[in-house]
């Protein structure tokens, strides 16, 4: 890609104690682009994601986002005020992957919450803007009801428009099918391959690597804390040239087919 | 019968007033106490998840004095002991600081405890909509920990109306003291007793039936 990244990171590392998770990641994302993240557990992709929007603070590297320049160098003069984290922070949305709606707030009070005290819209504009985005998903009848009361697909789906709500120039998704029902991971993969049509920059952390086949046009391999292959979806997936991706494909795929299998009846009798 | 309970009743009736008095004296007694002890109890909560080991030193000490100690010991530490080292308050004064240094202890633990049972998940994912600490804590965090500990707290307001009784001990004429120099001049303490149980039950139940209304107002988001 040419041109001006929308967030350029330099050499983040982030380390727990003595455990240093991020090594030194270096990556340009830009707008548009729909990168998966994938990678065993513990080889630091969730960490990084949650450096994007600084929910951890990294002990090292830069950022660059839309006119901020982080320096996360201890002792750095660039590191982010709490007012500018809040300010990058409103313009980066993030789902999680236990969707994390506010259960004491209805579906619309979830999503306006936000762009009126954050963003200082007017209650009335952002209401009429929630529920065109809640009859997006087909959740509008929904917009009174408690987050108890929706499914878990559903639920993710209203933490996807919460975080759309604030028009932000980049979504992180933090394996947000993974805490699903297997028969609600499709609605929210749904939604989020139509975001990604429409032109969304999205960074995702997943484990659905047909997904990430699919609707990322570029894939990155986390392991042991950096990244160790990046490229199309079909070059790193495909043909992917380290052993230690090999394996992990060969683990993940196996899983998917493992899911698959209850379609056909092994022992009879239970279709 | 019904000349039983006229005579009885015509027992009661000269002191109706006093006991209207004594009752109105324990609720001021109760609330400014309650006051006090959310003041103390915040503030211990938040010492004791403090930056500096100092102040979370404090707080450990008096949660852990408090609670380990008769609260009629702590009544007598502030109304008799004080003085002692040249600060002499008047008994209802000395009985308010006592009770709500005593309650404040409780309340620290219940707040402690309920913000513990809020998932981190709520803080994360009101923090990266760029919310301000205040605006978490004030429109996500603290609704949510006021229904949890909800049911904790009514049991400390329930607790207070009847530690009140103690300030009988240090000359606060209560609902306790009343009761008990009216006894002392007819001789009928089963009658008058009874009757001071039935006034701080009444307090005690409107206390319940009020946290009930708000937890059912509550459950509608469950």
């Amino acid at each position: 890609m040419v041109g001006e990244p929308l967030i350029r990171i330099r050499d983040l590392r982030k380390r727990f104690g003595a455990h240093e998770v991020l090594k030194g990641v270096s990556l340009d994302v830009h707008a548009g682009e729909v990168v998966s993240v994938i990678g065993a557990s513990g080889s630091g992709k969730s960490t990084f994601l949650r450096c994007v929007n600084v929910l951890e603070r990294p002990n090292g590297g830069t950022m660059d986002f839309e006119g901020f320049h982080f320096d996360y160098e201890e002792g750095a003069r660039r590191q982010p005020t709490p007012a500018q984290l809040r300010d990058l922070r409103a313009r980066i949305g993030m789902v999680f992957q236990s969707y994390n709606l506010w259960p004491h707030l209805t579906v619309l009070e979830n999503v306006v919450e936000a762009p009126i005290r954050v963003k200082g819209e007017r209650p009335a504009e952002a209401r009429e803007k929630a529920e065109a985005l809640l009859a997006r998903i087909g959740l509008a009848e929904k917009r009174h009801a408690y987050p108890s009361k929706l499914s878990g697909g559903q639920q993710q789906r209203v933490a996807i428009v919460r975080a759309l709500a604030m028009q932000p120039r980049l979504m992180l998704f933090d394996e947000v099918t993974s805490a699903l029902d297997p028969e609600l991971v499709g609605e929210v993969l749904g939604l989020m391959a139509s975001l990604a049509g429409e032109g969304m920059t999205m960074l995702l952390v997943t484990h659905e690597i047909g997904f990430a086949r699919e609707v990322s046009n570029r894939v990155i391999f986390f392991d042991q804390g950096v990244i160790a292959e990046d490229g199309s979806p079909g070059d790193v997936l495909r043909q992917p040239s380290s052993e230690r991706l090999k394996q992990f494909l060969r683990r993940v795929l196996h899983e998917d087919a493992y899911h698959a299998a209850p379609a056909a009846p092994l022992l009879g009798g239970r279709a | 019968m019904l000349d039983t309970i006229t005579r009885w009743w015509e027992g009661f009736a000269p002191y109706v007033p006093g006991f209207a008095a004594a009752s109105g004296l324990v609720l001021v007694l109760s609330v400014l106490a309650i006051v006090v002890s959310w003041a103390c109890g915040l503030l211990a909560a938040l010492g004791k998840v403090s930056r500096f080991a100092a102040l979370r030193r404090v707080s450990e000490f008096y949660i852990w004095f408090i609670r380990g100690t008769p609260t009629l010991i702590q009544i007598f530490i502030i109304y008799f002991g004080l003085p002692q080292m040249g600060l002499r308050l008047s008994p209802f004064v000395a009985g308010v600081i006592a009770l709500g240094v005593n309650g404040g202890a409780y309340v620290a633990e219940i707040v402690r405890s309920g913000l513990s049972a809020i998932p981190k998940g709520q803080m994360e994912s009101a923090q990266a909509l760029g919310m301000s600490r205040w605006h978490m804590m004030s429109r996500i965090i603290l609704p949510q920990v006021f229904r949890v500990i909800l049911p904790p707290v009514t049991n400390e307001a329930i607790t207070m109306v009847k530690n009140t009784s103690l300030l009988s001990t240090i000359t606060v004429v209560e609902l306790t003291l009343y009761s008990q120099t009216i006894i002392a001049t007819t001789f009928r303490p089963f009658e008058f007793y009874i009757a001071t149980a039935l006034i701080y039950l009444v307090m005690t139940s409107l206390i319940s039936q009020a946290a009930g209304q708000l937890e059912r107002y509550y459950a509608r988001s469950l």
